[in-house]
């Protein structure tokens, strides 16, 4: 090496959470192709088989569900579990090779980049999936001619916070592990439970009165019926109030959780 | 560039450091010299700004890790023990990130990493996928990676632990170089003859503690003689202290040998036989800083 060089500008003028999502778009574009199906193909697959095959046949038995056609019904739900699926998704193994495999945070609090950075540009990263795939879904529920109101873009926005809401407690989560065995039981007795009894099927009126309360406790119910109000222009505002607040402060509380639990990880 | 008075960092009752003093002056390669579990990798990660101290003062190119972090490592390189090497990209491509850290243009960085990557001996590689290359190359990848942002200060922890012969030698000498560039270096290691090729200073380290500190010639002119005669006694009992006393002036009984610190080791060697004691084999050697660890520990620095 000839000369070094004697001075540098310190620190640059990018703000330090966008260099860090700014990684992780680089790393998705180089790599993108594998998650391809995972993220996307499924919640068609599900919109395909369950909103035409089972919605023939409870068109044809049962007639409309809450006076829309079962496909109509159950797409905004599926667009709201999809949301669910790939925040949860992204904010489980991902994090955990950061912190424990791959050690991809160490790298970057090595540099100008703190805690605060990594935990904002993972939430970034994880708001711009979910435009992605959101936006996506919506496309092609408009082509199965399932959108039905003017106030359907905004269900992106509703499928956003659904998404951050689990990202967020999710992520937090997964800073204090040391394997995945926790990701297994959050899957199975905590994301396909939702997924199965947060109205995304049918109705809540559908299941046994005690259950109801167990419903709005979680966030996947406060989304399916925000994005389903929004898609088919049936809006209730004190329902759709409670659900935005609902799922802003369970944002909020994932965000601060996230902060605090990364930076007793990391910072030792 | 970095001062430390008294410093200490503690993981509840555990003191990993403990009270220590150093200076690392600009321009110097300067060592750790200790056993695992010595406390030197909390005492880089607290030089890093990664990892808070409990007690005491630091200073690092003059500012407080405690409220200057972001600042300072933006003018520091570190080279951890393990690897943070994004697997699935390319040498190039990490090393792209890496500087989109900091900021850099984009220009800047590849121009850089061109002349990182002929440096670390990358450059056939640069558009592989960082996964399937050897421990040695990855060490050189992070090394390069450190550099991008040009810092003035370069702290590695155990930079070669883990390689095989080649891959040390390769990387000594690439640090060696630079060290002749002027960058200033913090080395841990447990390795004697890593510290003697490339610390100009060093502080031996042992359980939080600095045991002692000075050039490695120093060192081992102050704890130890010049020379080391070697011996082992295989499948009958060593010689008892008595027999052994005064053929140099300190005797070492470890597990598998007996090590005698003279000035003459060959004197020694003729006394040995002098007085009718055979060892199975012997051997002449120069003090290293191993033996300066031994006497001021009275344990071997690799267990």
């Amino acid at each position: 090496m000839e000369t070094w060089g004697a001075q540098h500008a310190a620190g640059g003028r990018l703000p330090p959470s966008l260099r860090v999502l700014r990684y992780h778009l680089f790393s998705y574009l180089r790599t993108w192709r594998s998650s391809l199906t995972t993220s996307f193909l499924a919640p068609v697959l599900y919109l395909a088989a369950m909103g035409v095959g089972l919605g023939s046949l409870i068109n044809h038995h049962v007639g409309t569900v809450d006076h829309v056609r079962y496909l109509s019904f159950v797409a905004p739900g599926l667009l709201a579990a999809s949301a669910m699926q790939v925040a949860a998704s992204d904010s489980m193994y991902p994090v955990m090779a950061a912190i424990k495999w791959i050690r991809t945070y160490y790298a970057m609090l090595a540099t100008p980049l703190a805690v605060k950075d990594v935990v904002l540009g993972h939430f970034g990263w994880v708001t711009v999936r979910l435009v992605i795939t959101s936006v996506a879904y919506l496309g092609i529920m408009a082509a199965f001619g399932t959108v039905h109101s003017a106030l359907a873009p905004l269900a992106l926005v509703a499928a956003i916070l659904v998404g951050l809401s689990f990202a967020g407690v999710i992520s937090a989560f997964a800073a204090t592990q040391e394997n995945d065995q926790g990701f297994a039981t959050i899957s199975r007795l905590g994301l396909i439970p939702l997924f199965l009894l947060s109205a995304t099927f049918f109705p809540l009126r559908q299941l046994p009165g005690w259950l109801h309360p167990l419903a709005y406790a979680t966030p996947l119910f406060h989304g399916v019926d925000l994005c389903r109000m929004l898609v088919l222009g049936q809006l209730d505002w004190v329902s759709a109030g409670w659900d935005l607040a609902y799922l802003v402060g369970l944002c909020a509380l994932g965000l601060v959780l996230s902060r605090r639990l990364f930076t007793r990880r990391l910072v030792v | 560039m970095v001062t430390a008075r008294r410093l200490t960092k503690a993981f509840g009752d555990l003191v990993a450091v403990d009270h220590i003093d150093f200076d690392i002056v600009r321009g110097e390669s300067f060592g750790f010299l200790g056993p695992n579990g010595a406390g030197k990798t909390s005492t880089m990660r607290m030089i890093a700004c990664m990892s808070p101290r409990t007690s005491g003062t630091l200073t690092v190119l003059g500012r407080d890790p405690e409220t200057d972090g972001p600042a300072i490592r933006a003018r520091i390189g570190l080279v951890p023990q393990e690897d943070s090497l994004d697997l699935q990209l390319t040498v190039l491509d990490n090393l792209m990130i890496y500087g989109r850290y900091f900021d850099l243009p984009k220009k800047v960085i590849r121009e850089r990493a061109e002349r990182l990557l002929a440096f670390a001996e990358l450059t056939e590689r640069a558009r592989d996928t960082v996964e399937p290359l050897s421990g040695g190359m990855k060490r050189r990848l992070t090394i390069a990676r450190a550099l991008v942002s040009e810092p003035d200060l370069l702290i590695l922890d155990e930079p070669t632990t883990g390689l095989d012969p080649q891959a040390r030698h390769l990387l000594w000498d690439r640090l060696y170089r630079l060290k002749l560039a002027g960058v200033t270096l913090v080395i841990t290691t447990h390795y004697m003859d890593e510290a003697e090729q490339l610390c100009d200073r060093l502080v031996v380290m042992d359980k939080g503690r600095i045991a002692a500190s000075g050039s490695p010639a120093a060192l081992i002119e102050r704890y130890s003689t010049r020379e080391v005669l070697e011996l082992r006694f295989v499948g009958h009992e060593p010689p008892g202290h008595d027999s052994l006393a005064g053929l140099g002036e300190r005797i070492e009984v470890l597990p598998d040998r007996v090590l005698v610190y003279a000035d003459d080791a060959e004197r020694a060697l003729g006394e040995l036989e002098g007085r009718g004691i055979r060892p199975a084999n012997w051997l002449v050697r120069r003090s290293s800083l191993e033996d300066v660890f031994l006497s001021l520990t009275g344990r071997t620095l690799v267990d």
